[in-house]
């Protein structure tokens, strides 16, 4: 009697998160619908956003999203597949503890927080000092060209690496544990020194979930608001430079979510957060076939 | 006369058949010991009788097994039932999260028995009848894991007994405890059978020899032979049972 | 033969980089750890956390407020994530089998992954837009909704994990299937369980961008569940894109008080995980 009291609150509460997570996607696409009808695959493929006109395009947005995550993973990935080797291969257990530690209060960070330092410190450094240096010495370079504004595409990369870096390094450290100790054995055994023990055997041993890792990375990174909305200047503007200001999809939902007045306006905002909402389940479920492919090598 | 009446019971996981048609009777206030090579069924045997199977989805059971006359396999209520059959597993099990005297009480609580001094009672008596009350009685609101071996195991036959159960299954009680544990074990199995039906599974013959006064022998599933223990010690009227308590055997 | 030097040169060196990468990572903890202490200190005082926020151009005034609204808000928040994040749980480790296992799962992973904004959005036309209202209720709701994953995720490892030797000591009391579950099974699993909810609060304590569109923020004290409510992630991110020194320096000391709330929760749950 109790027993099937309970099982059916339980079963209850399973259907009710199943059903949430359902009713956000279906929410999504209903809501944007109307954005979405009227303005078909241009929506995707054109730049102008212009709410008084009824005009929406956010490939400014995509290739912003797109650009300052690719950016920030450049930066972070080695970094953190040097961390999760360091972790993982060679600390000694108590030194590995501490940095494991460390670089998990990282990740404890709120992103307001990461948004704070980069708007009042990171940005007036880059302004000032950084990127008047990077203009001066790659004259004539389109990466570097136009004014420091110190606000922009530099500086939100920067911010996104730092801030995953913490999952980059903790995946590929459990990665890398995973792989099996007769890899290791049968590199020490043809004379390898450590780091080509580490290099032919176990980091392409996990190469697919060391890939795993950094498109979990990526899909941090696409969804990441706050510290990026006060560092990226906000203009959906597509330049050639990494100085100059841009904007995601996620700081514009933020941006102007609150000011749309028009119900078109705000059926696009929520276009923008599906779009957002499939680009992150695409990446996290592939991300998440590599990983497990790794660490569960006969599933 | 007999306590418990099993009649042609079959267990069968899946596609493994892990008893067949075995039937016993098991006598009142006496120990029965089974015995056996290790895959044999004997823990199957007696795990039927509180019906642990029903946890494992792939299990099915038929025969029948009557507890003073009535059918075990069709009562409905089957915490009332294992509420009568206590059962001490192989392993010491103590609740690691609760203290000694919560452990002894937990069944008490579970159960619905709110009254305090009545299960204080209870508890106190349970531990004594258990022979654990002079190594715990200072330190009853302790963890229970800070207890050795054998002293963890007759808190779990203490937490068996606060229940006040009419049979008591051990599967194995002694397997993981010392010899000196053991032996507390053993002499505590012979105080406990004037009040309860005992029935025992060992896969240590001297053991079943030493405490029970009847005692099976299983092979492969079935039933082998079944009698007074020192006949069956001594003059096993079965070839095979012959070859196993002689250790002439596979 | 001897390992060319070549060879060990480049062991050595590549060996040296990953501590590199190490060092380079904890430089950017460093730098923001300790700007929070050094800019926040100044600001973080007793009127700070007692008064309310000062009109503008006035000097002074503080983030009681906020303050009270993220109590208000995330204490809500846990009053829901908690029972469906452990219930969804039990149901995976107890009784999870077939479809609609399969599909909580797959789903509470989709659920993790998803964009905080993401949720503030489904959240806005959810309950924002039929109650007409911002409201520290939404924003619970919110923060509710990504505490789930987490908390089902690691209920349903910590119970896995309890043997069956326990369940069956219990069930073999006459204790019935659903105590043994709530008072043997759970208990035992309850300090895996406990870091996992803690991690989870300190994870949403600090988030911002699901409150943006639901709590919305209150310069003036409220305790109504159903008003737009001020937090402190909220008032820390308006100060810090305000222009005056001022707001920018309370922005630093919410930014303390907040990220000692988040590491004071964040390092009791690996205390708590550590300790068995």
């Amino acid at each position: 009697m109790g027993d099937r009291i309970f099982k059916q609150a339980v079963t209850g509460v399973a259907l009710l998160i199943v059903t949430i997570t359902i009713a956000l996607g279906v929410m999504l696409v209903w809501q944007s619908w109307p954005a979405l009808k009227s303005m078909g695959f241009k929506f995707i493929t054109t730049s102008h956003w212009n709410p008084v006109l009824e005009e929406y395009g956010i490939l400014p947005l995509i290739f912003g999203t797109i650009v300052s995550s690719f950016l920030a993973l450049c930066i972070a990935g080695p970094i953190g597949l040097g961390i999760a080797i360091f972790l993982s291969e060679l600390a000694p257990r108590w030194l590995g503890g501490i940095v494991g530690f460390l670089v998990e209060l990282l990740a404890a960070i709120p992103s307001v927080i990461f948004g704070l330092w980069g708007i009042l410190y990171l940005v007036p450094v880059l302004r000032t000092q950084v990127e008047p240096w990077l203009i001066e010495h790659a004259a004539g370079f389109p990466l570097f060209e136009g004014p420091p504004y110190g606000v922009g595409m530099l500086a939100a990369s920067l911010i996104l690496a730092i801030m995953v870096i913490p999952i980059l390094s903790s995946v590929c450290r459990d990665v890398l544990r995973a792989v099996p100790r007769e890899q290791r054995e049968a590199a020490y055994a043809l004379g390898a020194t450590r780091w080509e023990v580490i290099r032919i055997s176990v980091v392409s041993y996990a190469k697919s979930g060391i890939f795993g890792a950094l498109f979990l990375g990526l899909g941090r990174a696409l969804g990441e608001t706050m510290a990026v909305t006060m560092v990226i200047g906000n203009s959906p503007i597509i330049s050639k430079s990494i100085l100059a200001p841009a904007q995601t999809m996620a700081s514009m939902i933020a941006n102007e979510f609150a000011e749309a007045s028009s119900d078109m306006y705000v059926s696009a905002v929520i276009a923008v957060a599906l779009m957002l909402f499939v680009l992150t389940l695409i990446i996290n479920g592939f991300a998440r076939f590599l990983v497990h492919k790794t660490a569960h090598p006969t599933g | 006369m007999s306590h418990i009446r099993i009649e042609n019971l079959s267990v069968q996981f899946g596609d493994h058949q892990a008893l067949r048609d075995v039937s016993i009777d098991v006598k009142r206030h006496a120990v029965t010991a089974i015995i056996g090579p290790s895959g044999c069924g004997k823990s199957t045997l007696i795990r039927s009788i509180n019906r642990m199977h029903d946890t494992i989805p792939t299990s099915a059971v038929s025969g029948k097994i009557f507890l003073d006359g009535e059918d075990v396999l069709k009562m409905s209520d089957v915490t009332a039932l294992r509420r009568r059959v206590g059962m001490v597993f192989q392993r010491p099990n103590p609740f690691p999260t609760m203290s000694i005297y919560d452990n002894v009480a937990a069944g008490l609580r579970l159960n619905g028995k709110q009254n305090r001094r009545e299960m204080e009672e209870r508890v106190v008596k349970s531990i004594t009848q258990a022979a654990l009350w002079n190594e715990v009685k200072d330190r009853l609101h302790k963890s229970p894991m800070s207890l050795s071996g054998g002293q963890q195991q007759r808190l779990c036959i203490a937490r068996a007994l606060a229940v006040q159960p009419e049979v008591l299954l051990l599967d194995e009680p002694c397997s993981a405890l010392d010899p000196i544990a053991t032996a507390r074990v053993e002499e505590l199995i012979d105080e406990l059978k004037s009040r309860f039906t005992i029935v025992m599974v060992t896969h240590n013959m001297q053991q079943a020899a030493r405490t029970s006064q009847y005692t099976a022998f299983m092979y492969m599933g079935q039933l082998i032979e079944y009698g007074n223990t020192t006949e069956l010690f001594t003059k096993p009227k079965v070839q095979q049972t012959e070859d196993y308590i002689t250790g002439r055997f596979g | 033969m001897k390992t060319s030097l070549r060879r060990r040169l480049s062991n050595r060196l590549f060996l040296l980089a990953t501590v590199g990468c190490a060092l380079v990572a904890l430089i950017p903890l460093f730098l923001i750890l300790g700007r929070l202490v050094q800019d926040g200190m100044q600001s973080l005082n007793w009127a700070f956390l007692t008064q309310m926020p000062a009109p503008v151009g006035e000097v002074g005034g503080g983030m009681a407020n906020a303050i009270m609204g993220t109590g208000m808000i995330v204490g809500m928040a846990m009053l829901i994530g908690i029972p469906l994040g452990i219930g969804g749980g039990i149901y995976l480790s107890e009784y999870g089998r077939g479809q609609l296992a399969f599909w909580l799962r797959y789903l509470s992973d989709l659920l993790a992954g998803t964009p905080s904004i993401v949720i503030g959005i489904f959240v806005y036309v959810l309950i924002v837009v039929p109650t007409k209202h911002f409201s520290a209720l939404a924003g619970s709701v919110a923060l509710g909704i990504m505490m789930v994953p987490t908390i089902t995720r690691t209920t349903e490892e910590m119970l896995k994990m309890v043997p069956r030797d326990l369940r069956e000591a219990s069930l073999a009391l006459g204790i019935s299937q659903w105590r043994t579950i709530l008072s043997i099974v759970l208990a035992a699993g309850s300090s895996g369980i406990i870091t996992g909810i803690l991690l989870s609060i300190s994870r949403v304590a600090g988030e911002t961008a699901p409150l943006l569109f639901t709590a919305f923020g209150n310069r003036f004290w409220n305790t109504d569940v159903s008003q737009p409510t001020a937090a402190l992630p909220l008032q820390i991110f308006a100060y810090a894109i305000s222009p005056y020194d001022d707001w920018q320096s309370q922005a630093w000391a919410g930014a303390l008080l907040l990220i000692m709330l988040v590491l004071c929760l964040n390092v009791t749950a690996r205390f708590i995980r550590r300790g068995h």
